[in-house]
C-alpha cells in the first residue's frame, strides 16, 4: 500500500479548478458583509468618508453601562459554571463511573429547549414571587434575583445555557489526561487533595478550561433573548436599542464586536495549544 | 500533610465522587427542572379572568397548533430546513476543498475562521447583512438591487444570513469525517476501475452519510432556535415561532397571551427533542468509522 500511494498520486489528474472556485466563492460570501459593513460605518452618505461613528461608541447613551454589566455578567457565570463542572466531572472520573452517562445526559438536557423557550419557563416562574410568595421572606429571593444592577437570574439562565458546551469542552480534556493516574502520583508525592487538584490536574486541563471559558464568554456577550425578554439591558440588547436612531453606530459596534471575538479565540488557540479549538458544538443561537 | 492522608479506601473516594456530583445536578434541577416543569404545567392550564382560578386545558397546545400560530411553526421549519439543506451542499465541497488542500496555512485558517463564524450569531450577524444587504446597506446602494426586487427582509434574505454561520457550522462538522475518508479506499476504487463519481457515490457518500446527516439535523436545530437575528433584522414580518412566542410574551399584539406562548415553547422543546434523538445516535455512527 506505501509503495502504491505516490503513484497514485502522481498518476492523477488534479482538478483544481473547482477548489479555486469553491475557495474563492466562500471568501466573497464571507468577506463581503465584513467589508461592506465597514464601508457603511465610515462611508456616510452625505458626508463622505469619516470615522465620526467609531468615535460617537464610547459617548452614545448607555454604551459604559450595558457593556460592563455584560462583562460582569459573563465573569460570573463562567465561575460559577466551571465551580459547578470541574469538581463534579473531575470527581466522576476518580470513581462513581455508573454515574457520568447520567450527568451528561442532564448537561445535554438544555439543548433540548430552545432559549426562547426556556425563558418562557423562567418568566412563569419569577411571575409567582409577586403571586403566591409576597407575604413570605421567601419573596426577598425573587426581588434579589431580578436586581436591574446585577440581575442574578441572568447568571443562572446562562449557566444553565453553557453546561452542554462546557460538559463537552471539559469532558473532551479529561479523557486526553489520566485524572486517576496523576492524582495519585501527586497524592503519594505528599499532596494533599485540594493541591493535587490546583497544581497538578488543573494545569493539564489548561486547553479545556480556556476553551470552556470562551465558548461561555462569548455566549454570555451575545446574548439577547433571555435578557431581553426579561427585560434587562446588557450588550446586545443596547446594540438593538441604540439601532433605531443610530445605524453607523450599531453597525460600528457590531464590527468591532466581531474583531474582539477573532482576538479571544485566537488568544485562546495560541495559550492552549491546538488542542484548544473550538469543537463544533450547536451553539445556542440567541 | 503525608501522615494526615492515609491511601484513601475505595468507599470514601466513590461516595466523594458523588459528593462532588451533587451541587451540579441541584443546580439543574433548581435553575433548569423548575423552570422547564413551569412552562410544562401552565402550557396545560388557563386562568379564568374573573375568578383567578386555573384549570387544566389542552386549548393552549390546541391553539398553538392551529391558525398563524401553525403558519408560525411551519414557516420556522420550512426556513431551517431550507438553510440547513443549502448549508450541507455548500459546506461539503468547501470541507474539501480545505482538506485536500496541500496548504496547511490555508487548512489552519479556514478552521480558525469556521470556529469564529459558527458562534457569530445573533445581533451582530444581523446588522451586517443590513449593512450590506438591508434597504440603505452598502450592496444595495451601489447595485441598484431593490431595483430587481431585492430586499433581505424576506424569507431567502433570512436563508442568506443564516447560512452566514450555518456553513461552518457544518465545515466544522463534516472535516473529521473527511478526514477519515482513508486514501486508499479511493486507491482501491480507481484500481477497479471506478470513476470519480462512482467513488463519491458508492464509497465517499455512504461513509460520510451519518456525519452528514447529523450535521443537516444540529444546523436545522440551530436555526429553528434562532431568534436574535429574526428579531433584530425582520422584526415580525415573517411568521417564525420565535417571534411569536415572544409577541405573546411580551403581550406584543394581545394580552394575556402567556399560557398559549408556554404551549408555542412547548411544541418547539418538541420538535428540539426530536432533533436531538436523531443527532446522538448518527453522532455515535459517524464516530464509529472516525476511530
Amino acid at each position: 500500500m506505501a509503495r502504491l500511494t505516490p503513484h497514485a498520486r502522481a498518476a492523477r489528474p488534479r482538478p483544481r479548478w473547482w477548489r479555486a472556485a469553491v475557495l474563492t466563492g466562500a471568501a466573497v460570501y464571507f468577506l463581503v458583509p465584513l467589508a461592506a459593513s465597514v464601508v457603511f460605518t465610515v462611508d456616510v452618505p452625505g458626508s463622505g468618508l469619516t470615522l465620526d461613528a467609531y468615535g460617537r461608541i464610547t459617548t452614545a447613551e448607555g454604551f459604559g453601562d450595558s457593556l460592563l454589566l455584560s462583562l460582569e455578567l459573563a465573569a460570573a457565570t463562567i465561575a460559577l459554571v466551571l465551580l459547578l463542572t470541574v469538581p463534579a466531572l473531575v470527581a466522576l472520573r476518580l470513581g462513581a463511573p455508573r454515574l457520568r452517562p447520567v450527568v451528561e445526559i442532564v448537561c445535554s438536557l438544555p439543548l433540548v429547549v430552545p432559549p426562547i423557550a426556556f425563558v418562557a419557563g423562567i418568566g412563569t416562574v419569577l411571575g409567582w414571587g409577586p403571586e403566591h410568595f409576597a407575604s413570605t421572606p421567601f419573596f426577598q429571593t425573587f426581588v434579589a434575583l431580578q436586581d436591574p444592577d446585577f440581575p442574578l437570574v441572568l447568571v443562572l439562565a446562562y449557566t444553565v445555557m453553557a453546561l452542554p458546551f462546557v460538559h463537552r469542552a471539559l469532558d473532551s480534556g479529561l479523557r486526553a489526561i489520566d485524572v486517576r493516574t496523576l492524582v495519585e502520583a501527586a497524592r503519594s508525592c505528599g499532596a494533599g487533595w485540594p493541591q493535587a487538584l490546583f497544581r497538578v490536574v488543573l494545569p493539564n486541563l489548561r486547553g479545556a478550561l480556556l476553551n470552556a471559558s470562551f465558548l461561555t464568554l462569548a455566549l454570555v456577550l451575545g446574548e439577547f433573548t433571555v435578557a431581553q425578554l426579561l427585560g434587562f439591558r446588557p450588550f446586545a440588547v443596547w446594540i438593538v436599542g441604540v439601532s433605531g436612531s443610530q445605524a453607523q453606530v450599531s453597525v460600528a459596534v457590531s464590527v468591532l464586536s466581531l474583531l474582539l471575538t477573532w482576538a479571544l479565540l485566537l488568544a485562546v488557540v495560541s495559550a492552549g495549544g491546538r488542542g484548544a479549538a473550538p469543537r463544533p458544538t450547536p451553539s445556542p443561537r440567541s | 500533610m503525608s501522615a494526615a492522608t492515609p491511601p484513601a479506601p475505595a468507599r470514601p473516594r466513590r461516595d466523594r465522587g458523588r459528593l462532588a456530583v451533587v451541587p451540579l445536578l441541584a443546580f439543574v434541577a433548581l435553575s433548569f427542572g423548575v423552570p422547564a416543569l413551569a412552562m410544562l404545567h401552565g402550557a396545560f392550564t388557563a386562568r379564568d379572568p374573573v375568578s383567578g382560578a386555573t384549570s387544566f386545558t389542552t386549548a393552549n397546545v390546541t391553539e398553538s397548533l392551529s391558525g398563524h400560530y401553525l403558519d408560525a411553526l411551519l414557516g420556522s421549519v420550512r426556513l431551517s430546513a431550507t438553510a440547513a439543506v443549502l448549508a450541507a451542499l455548500l459546506g461539503l465541497p468547501l470541507a474539501q476543498a480545505v482538506v485536500t488542500s496541500r496548504s496547511r496555512a490555508l487548512r489552519e485558517s479556514v478552521l480558525t475562521a469556521s470556529g469564529v463564524l459558527a458562534n457569530f450569531g445573533g445581533v451582530p450577524l444581523a446588522f451586517a447583512f443590513v449593512a450590506t444587504l438591508g434597504n440603505s446597506g452598502v450592496l444595495t446602494r451601489h447595485l441598484s438591487l431593490d431595483d430587481a426586487g431585492w430586499s433581505l427582509y424576506s424569507f431567502w434574505g433570512l436563508t442568506l444570513t443564516y447560512l452566514y454561520f450555518l456553513v461552518p457550522l457544518m465545515v466544522l462538522t463534516l472535516t473529521p469525517a473527511l478526514e477519515g475518508l482513508r486514501v486508499e479506499w479511493r486507491e482501491a476504487a480507481r484500481n477497479n476501475g471506478a470513476t470519480t463519481v462512482q467513488y463519491w457515490r458508492h464509497v465517499a457518500l455512504p461513509v460520510l452519510a451519518p456525519s452528514l446527516l447529523g450535521g443537516l439535523v444540529l444546523l436545522f436545530g440551530s436555526a429553528f432556535a434562532a431568534y436574535a437575528t429574526a428579531r433584530a433584522m425582520v422584526g415580525s414580518s415573517i411568521p417564525l415561532v420565535t417571534l411569536q412566542i415572544a409577541d405573546a410574551l411580551s403581550g406584543n399584539v394581545l394580552i394575556g397571551r402567556e399560557n398559549v406562548a408556554l404551549a408555542l415553547s412547548l411544541d418547539m422543546v418538541a420538535v428540539a427533542g426530536l432533533v436531538m434523538a436523531v443527532y446522538l445516535p448518527l453522532q455515535r455512527r459517524s464516530a464509529r468509522w472516525l476511530a
